[in-house]
């Protein structure tokens, strides 16, 4: 071999040496780093459900949890109080109901628009300015719904009260649209070229190819990114707590005032509800329902996922 | 209802015996000063091809050749690449389907396609094979179970999927994936069906079933297959064209182009020379 000859050196030795340099073993001590943080989140949220299952046990304590469940009125502040959170779900319902009615036909549409009928060019302006809608905080969201969408509703149905569930409902749902159209987007667009070929070639119009081939073959991701969507619906604070009201009630009427699970602990936790007082307790029980509420959803939605599911 | 389920074609004024009197049968595509361009570069160039009916015909050529870009056009599939540029005639049946007043659903619906890679859709196989019925509009119930059992016989699948005409489709083979394919596009009973490669993707036993499928085929439909694999232009077809660099170099009897080629060029592709 004419190249040992020539060379002074040897390869095979340099790599012995690095070997035998080394001191710490990396491949083992990574793997224990990414592990650990890894756990921190495991942690955390094992900290917030046992803090609040902790909380809301001396909160039962006080009320009973048939009460809790049964009683149709939440006046905690009363002089005689009643807790009943029915309510509270009720309110927070009726916003979930009118944000998917808002986003779930504009965001399927903008999805199915985006992927199978746009033009690059198209694609390129309109995915950020979904993007940007997905990134507006919160709180800007809630005074738009309160000093624009409220006052234009409130020309059209002069009945509608200055708080109500229809324009913080309608701007929730326009909060969590992008949410849908991306995710469900990415849903469609995974769905392999050959497989519209496939229909195409047996005569398929693009319409007939979208809606009976692309849209049940995305369709686990489809689901997944509306319920993960109406989760935060469910959750939304910022939102209902400045456009909504806080007047807790059962009626279906969405033009007069509500509140949110999630409004009432903002409610509490920035009024002056000493700490230790049944009032400050019930944050945490309505807090573990809400928990329960988005939990139960995020189970269904694997559950729906998993038996829709199409692969390919 | 006035449906037969049994295929009616027209038939051809003379008795068809396979290849030797071939030239006497009726064509079913005429293509005539064929060119398509791929923004600037020149895909095809001046093809002038005839094929006929009940025959296969197979397309043979290196990569690159233009061979599949020819098979797409025959359904207009092309069309799907944006920037394609046509000029020249593509009669099917005696009508020039480049024409953009044809349409393409038409089309399809007369002449069905099998895929390079096997592509059902993610769905049971049952749903596999009635989707191209169902979507042209046939809903009765009774007629959709004797398609799919007739379609998954046509395409010799039937004995290994009949208990299991309910689960995904991408629980089969790839072998099986392919017949059923070929049986979804069978459910539509099309006139010709078109075949990109449809072996390549697939082992030598799976291809050997989807070659003799091939030649029960030809009996009721006619079948345009193109193939890297020149022993199986060989075996299967009746005819072949010869294609390098977008041209047609040669088309003629498969006997013919294999035991004694015209062009030069020819020869040396199917000897191994090159390709």
């Amino acid at each position: 071999m004419e190249l040992r000859k020539t060379e002074t050196y040897s390869v095979q030795q340099m790599i012995l040496e690095k070997k035998s340099k080394k001191k710490i073993n990396m491949e083992k001590v990574i793997p224990k780093l990414l592990f650990i943080t890894a756990a921190i989140s495991v942690f955390t949220t094992i900290g917030i459900i046992l803090t609040l299952i902790f909380e809301t046990f001396i909160f039962f304590d006080r009320v009973s949890i048939v009460e809790f469940f049964t009683e149709a009125k939440w006046l905690p502040f009363a002089s005689a109080p009643s807790y009943g959170i029915m309510p509270l779900i009720v309110g927070t319902l009726k916003i979930t109901v009118i944000a998917a009615v808002v986003a779930v036909p504009i965001g399927l549409a903008t999805a199915i628009f985006l992927s199978e009928y746009a033009s690059e060019k198209t694609r390129r302006i309109i995915k950020p300015i979904l993007e940007v809608l997905a990134g507006i905080p919160t709180i800007v969201y809630g005074f738009f719904a309160l000093t624009f969408v409220t006052p234009v509703l409130r020309d059209l149905f002069p009945s509608l009260d200055m708080f109500n569930a229809l324009s913080p409902g309608i701007v929730v749902g326009i909060m969590i649209m992008p949410m849908i159209a991306s995710l469900s987007e990415d849903a469609l667009v995974s769905v392999p070229k050959s497989i519209r070929e496939g229909a195409y070639a047996l005569g398929a119009t693009k319409l007939e190819t979208t809606i009976k081939v692309v849209l049940p073959a995305a369709i686990s991701g489809i689901v997944a990114s509306i319920v993960l969507a109406l989760s935060r619906a469910i959750g939304e604070t910022m939102i209902v707590s400045v456009a909504g009201g806080s007047t807790p009630n059962m009626s279906m009427d969405v033009t007069s005032s509500i509140q949110t699970m999630t409004a009432y602990i903002v409610q509490v936790s920035s009024g002056d509800a000493g700490y230790g007082t049944t009032i400050y307790y019930s944050i945490y029980a309505v807090g573990m329902t809400l928990f329960v509420f988005t939990l139960v959803m995020n189970l269904l939605a694997q559950f729906i996922s998993r038996k829709f599911r199409e692969e390919y | 209802m006035n449906m037969t389920l049994t295929r009616e074609k027209e038939s051809p004024a003379i008795e068809i015996d396979n290849v030797g009197s071939a030239a006497l049968t009726e064509k079913v595509y005429e293509t005539s000063n064929l060119n398509l361009w791929y923004g600037e570069n020149h895909a095809l160039k001046n093809i002038n091809l005839d094929m006929h009916q009940n025959e296969v015909t197979a397309i043979i050529g290196p990569s690159g050749c233009g061979k599949s870009t020819y098979i797409k056009t025959l359904n207009r599939m092309i069309e799907l690449v944006p920037d394609v540029k046509t000029t020249g005639q593509i009669k099917y049946r005696n009508r020039n389907i480049l024409d953009q007043s044809y349409k393409v659903e038409d089309l399809r619906t007369q002449v069905g396609m099998v895929f390079q890679k096997p592509n059902p859709f993610p769905k049971s196989i049952y749903e596999n094979v009635v989707y191209g019925p169902k979507i042209h509009g046939i809903k009765n119930k009774k007629i959709l179970d004797e398609i799919v059992e007739k379609s998954l016989k046509g395409a010799a699948i039937w004995d290994e999927v009949k208990d299991r005409l309910h689960e995904n489709a991408y629980g089969l083979s790839g072998g099986q994936q392919q017949r059923l394919c070929i049986a979804r596009c069978l459910a539509i009973e099309p006139d010709v069906i078109l075949m990109d490669e449809p072996t390549s993707a697939l082992d030598p036993i799976s291809t050997l079933k989807i070659e003799e499928l091939v030649q029960e085929l030809k009996k009721d439909f006619s079948i345009i297959i193109v193939t890297h694999n020149m022993q199986q232009a060989a075996r299967i077809s009746d005819r072949t064209a010869f294609f390098l660099n977008g041209e047609v170099i040669e088309y003629s009897d498969t006997n013919t182009i294999f035991s004694n080629p015209n062009d030069k060029r020819t020869e040396d592709y199917i000897t191994g020379r090159f390709g």
